[in-house]
């Protein structure tokens, strides 16, 4: 163990190879387990399927390869849209509700995608309220007037763009945020005006945060699978199923997922080679509270527009819909089995969110006390399950484990003539297991970043007065990365309250949660009846989701109440 | 020895409830509101408790062949035939042995060899709408390939089950070769991309998007029954009309689907799965189905409800179920060639 002692974050001292050390193995052994359901479903290649990929390639294929690059594509452009420049307004500026807006920019982040996308198509379809509203006020009928149809793939971009936008939003500002207002107040006696303060030299430096917003972005994307379905837009995810359930092939349907693995690869590149190009250490101590321009006029209205539109149509336009459906039909619902609903998904969601945290905490503190091929792999490897959709995560985590409990079982039946059953697969356990393989890029990302912008001259100074690296990591780290634990926290906790598909899979008997409610019942045509829990996934996601943005507004630096 | 025996049976029954709750374990592809309530009434009338996991259908499929011999599960619980064959040919489910099972159900809606029952019978039909189209225009399924329904044809995804079982009946009784012309003609006469469910189509033809669309006949019955005004007004605007009747120039009748259930091949519980099934069929839980859901009891005798009385007797398509199952992928590469999405 006292091999690399030195070994901190440090260009000059990082081991490839390293020294056989007890921290690096346990890592590597957890990385391993939790890439299992991916090994999985890699290891589809041994069973090759040329014919069901040649009627692929002559039919299908093209369209999903082109469909999902031009969803990636749209709501690439959608979040940078929606996100940085509310994030920037709110930092920098006051004006009217500004205050209100800067949490309330996150509520969408409680809107699960496939329910913005109910909500809207109710609303916007051809037989909905707004169209025939339309049809009857003017005498029209269907073909005498243009409306943009909402089940497309531009209906798919703007519905995920709404929802997905506050994850670039969320970290541009924590960024804009912790940088130094010095940085700016050089721009600003260089004569720069505010528009080319925010575009030449803010978002640069926010430009690491932009693209790790994106890159989570991109990955809930390609894993949609509710949204898409719904509109009938034929891309990687729901070319799976169809090759899986139609088509009867697992084999194929899972080398189909391995595609999109190869987009996350590139994506993760790209991610790591814009850090590369510098790096975002911060440069100066000197912490100045950030002075919040006032605005007036027209400005102040252009900047509330601005901040208030992703709002609301992102959040308070579905969430009234919703809100008029559930109070239409909360009398018809079984309202004391919602409670054990919610604390289904609640009960879930802490667990898991803990454990994600830990875990990452675990892996990214691992990378930065031993920098080698295996911390860095392992920190890699994790995060790999976020673009993979959950069905598949699900049944690549349920293969292995039915496959262990299965031999246990055999084996003591053999030997001791008692049968144990399936221990692990038809319990939370491989639940929790699937959510962990799933949502710990989220946590891991967050947490790494977080450790980035600790300087290791820290680590050397708190190691030089006799701390061991455990007391490091509880005394000096833990106290400054309050912020971002809580960050990653309740990113998880959010997204395992709306996640479907691994739930539906893997839970076991008489264990239901909110969106599993909601699904079904949506699923069966029934929005009025749905909207009771998706409105409460949302009621339970704000909480998180003001809580999270009180945390980032005292996250500065220097801020009273932080060590 | 008369009383000693009377004691032991006294004994018998006074031991009977402090031995362990009977219990039957369901994996069911009909979601928790459709099924839940009948499972309950269930426990009530037999004291065997009912454990209950819902899922998509092919993912509890997956679930049951992975968990393998150790599977918790006793009876597997689906929406559609093909995917109880899917079950049998995966070598899942057990036959069973029940008079009452046999006795109840109509021959060509269970599996020969008593691996699944059907539940509940839905159709899939054509509506049409009552402003715009004339039911005389209409005969058959493979009629709608004509090119005269250009540009007023609305149908969901072909990703969707009742589709691709609708095209696996057609590859049955016609062919592969004639129905992938009837698919490419078909698709020649979408009014719009596939998309949404069956109701969104039968919105779609009362607000004017297209003519004519294929349904389950539960939607259809769903939306009237509903207390959505919006609902109702749509449901109210289109009309049923059953394909391949008698004069319609094939005979073989309306295509049917089923709602069905096997007991597992690793069941525990393979007394008090049967027992469930049984209790499916009892006059009692036939109408919770045909009320509740719409459909069309599988049990002669038990009437329908009565909104779907209206649309009439129908003759229905005969065809042995399993062979939706069989051509089940035929049916989805042939949709995949035609451009159907």
């Amino acid at each position: 163990m006292a091999t690399s002692s030195l070994s901190v974050d440090n260009p000059l001292n990082r081991r490839l190879w390293p020294a056989v050390n007890g921290w690096t193995l346990v890592q590597v052994g957890l990385a391993l387990l939790l890439a299992l359901p991916l090994m999985t479903v890699v290891a589809s290649w041994l069973w090759p399927r040329p014919e069901t990929w040649q009627h692929l390639a002559d039919t299908v294929l093209a369209d999903y390869i082109l469909n999902s690059l031009g969803l990636v594509m749209g709501v690439s452009i959608g979040v940078l849209l929606l996100g940085p420049v509310p994030a920037w307004l709110v930092t920098m500026y006051r004006f009217p509700a500004s205050r209100q807006l800067e949490w309330a920019l996150l509520l969408p982040l409680a809107m699960p995608a496939y329910i913005i996308a109910y909500t809207y198509t109710g609303l916007l379809d051809v037989g909905g309220p707004v169209q025939s509203f339309i049809r009857d006020s003017l005498g029209y009928s269907y073909g005498d007037y243009w409306f943009p149809p909402i089940r497309s793939l531009g209906g798919a971009i703007v519905m995920l763009s709404l929802v997905l936008y506050p994850y670039v939003y969320l970290l541009t500002r924590t960024a804009f945020i912790e940088q130094s207002v010095c940085v700016l107040e050089v721009a600003r006696t260089l004569g720069l005006s505010p528009a080319r303060r925010f575009l030449r030299v803010a978002l640069p430096l926010a430009r690491p945060a932009i693209i790790a917003g994106l890159s989570l972005v991109l990955m809930e994307t390609l894993a949609d699978y509710g949204t898409v379905q719904y509109f009938g837009v034929s891309v990687f995810t729901t070319g799976i199923f169809r090759t899986w359930f139609g088509l009867a092939d697992g084999l194929a349907a899972a080398q189909l997922a391995t595609l999109l693995l190869v987009f996350i690869v590139v994506l993760i590149g790209l991610e790591q080679h814009s850090r590369r190009a510098a790096r975002y250490h911060h440069t100066s101590n000197r912490y100045a509270a950030i002075v919040a321009q006032r605005l007036y006029g027209w400005r102040a209205a252009v900047a509330f527009t601005v901040c208030a539109v992703p709002v609301v149509f992102g959040f308070l336009l579905p969430a009234g819909l919703l809100l008029n459906w559930a109070i239409d039909s909360w009398p018809r619902i079984d309202q004391a089995g919602f409670l054990r609903l919610m604390g289904h998904s609640l009960g879930l969601a802490v667990f898991t969110a803990v454990l994600a945290v830990a875990l990452a905490l675990f892996f990214a503190y691992g990378r930065r006390l031993y920098d080698n091929i295996g911390t860095r792999l392992s920190v890699r490897f994790v995060g790999l399950g976020y673009a993979i959709p959950g069905t598949v995560i699900a049944v690549g985590a349920l293969l292995p484990f039915a496959w262990f409990d299965n031999a246990l079982d055999t084996w003591l039946r053999a030997q001791f003539g008692i049968s144990s059953g399936l221990l692990l697969s038809g319990s939370l356990f491989t639940l929790v297991f699937a959510y962990l393989v799933r949502f710990l890029a989220v946590s891991t990302n967050t947490i790494e970043a977080g450790l980035a912008k600790i300087r290791p001259s820290m680590d050397e100074a708190a190691r030089s007065m006799g701390l061991q690296r455990w007391a490091v990591l509880r005394r000096v780290h833990m106290p400054m990365l309050r912020g971002t634990l809580l960050t990653a926290l309740l990113l998880v906790f959010v997204d395992v309250l709306k996640e479907l598909p691994a739930t539906l899979l893997l839970r076991p008997f008489n264990f239901n949660t909110l969106a599993v409610r909601t699904y079904e019942l949506a699923n069966d045509e029934r929005l009025y009846e749905a909207a009771c829990s998706a409105l409460a996934i949302v009621a339970v996601g704000i909480i998180p989701v003001i809580i999270l943005s009180r945390i980032i507004s005292q996250s500065r630096p220097g801020h009273d109440g932080e060590a | 020895m008369k009383q000693r025996l009377w004691l032991m049976l006294f004994l018998l029954v006074a031991l009977v409830p402090s031995a362990p709750a009977a219990e039957v374990n369901v994996y069911s592809a009909r979601i928790e509101d459709l099924i839940k309530p009948l499972l309950d009434r269930f426990s009530e009338e037999t004291g065997i408790d009912v454990n209950l996991v819902t899922g998509n259908a092919d993912a509890l499929l997956q679930r049951l062949q992975l968990e393998g011999r150790n599977t918790p599960a006793d009876v597997l619980i689906t929406t559609d035939v093909g995917r109880l064959h899917l079950a049998e040919a995966r070598d899942l489910l057990q036959p069973v042995s029940s008079d009452i099972l046999n006795e109840t159900i109509p021959a060509q809606y269970r599996d020969p060899d008593n691996h699944w029952y059907g539940l509940s019978l839905r159709s899939r039909v054509v509506v049409y709408s009552k402003e715009r189209v004339d039911p005389e225009e209409l005969s058959t399924y493979e009629a709608l390939a004509d090119s005269k329904w250009a540009d007023r044809l609305c149908v969901r995804s072909s990703s969707n089950v009742y589709n691709q079982s609708l095209v696996a009946s057609l590859i049955a009784h016609n062919g592969e070769q004639a129905t992938q012309e009837w698919a490419n003609g078909l698709v020649e006469n979408f009014a719009r991309k596939p998309q949404g469910g069956d109701r969104d189509q039968i919105k779609a033809v009362a607000a004017g998007q297209c003519d004519i669309a294929l349904v389950n006949t539960y939607y259809l019955a769903g939306m009237l029954g509903s207390n959505q005004e919006a609902e109702v007004n749509a449901a109210m605007a289109v009309g049923v009309f059953w394909p391949n009747q008698p004069g319609s120039g094939s005979d073989r009748g309306a295509h049917m689907n089923i709602s069905g259930a096997g007991v597992t091949k690793a069941a525990n519980n393979k007394a008090e799965a049967i027992k469930l099934l049984e209790f499916m069929l009892s006059d009692e839980a036939q109408r919770w189905y045909a009320d509740k859901n719409f459909e069309y009891p599988v049990k002669p005798g038990v009437e329908a409800n009565a909104i779907l009385r209206q649309w009439g007797d129908f003759k229905a398509d005969e065809l042995a179920l399993e062979k939706l199952g069989e051509y089940n992928a035929e049916a989805v590469r042939i949709m995949d060639r035609a451009g159907w999405k």
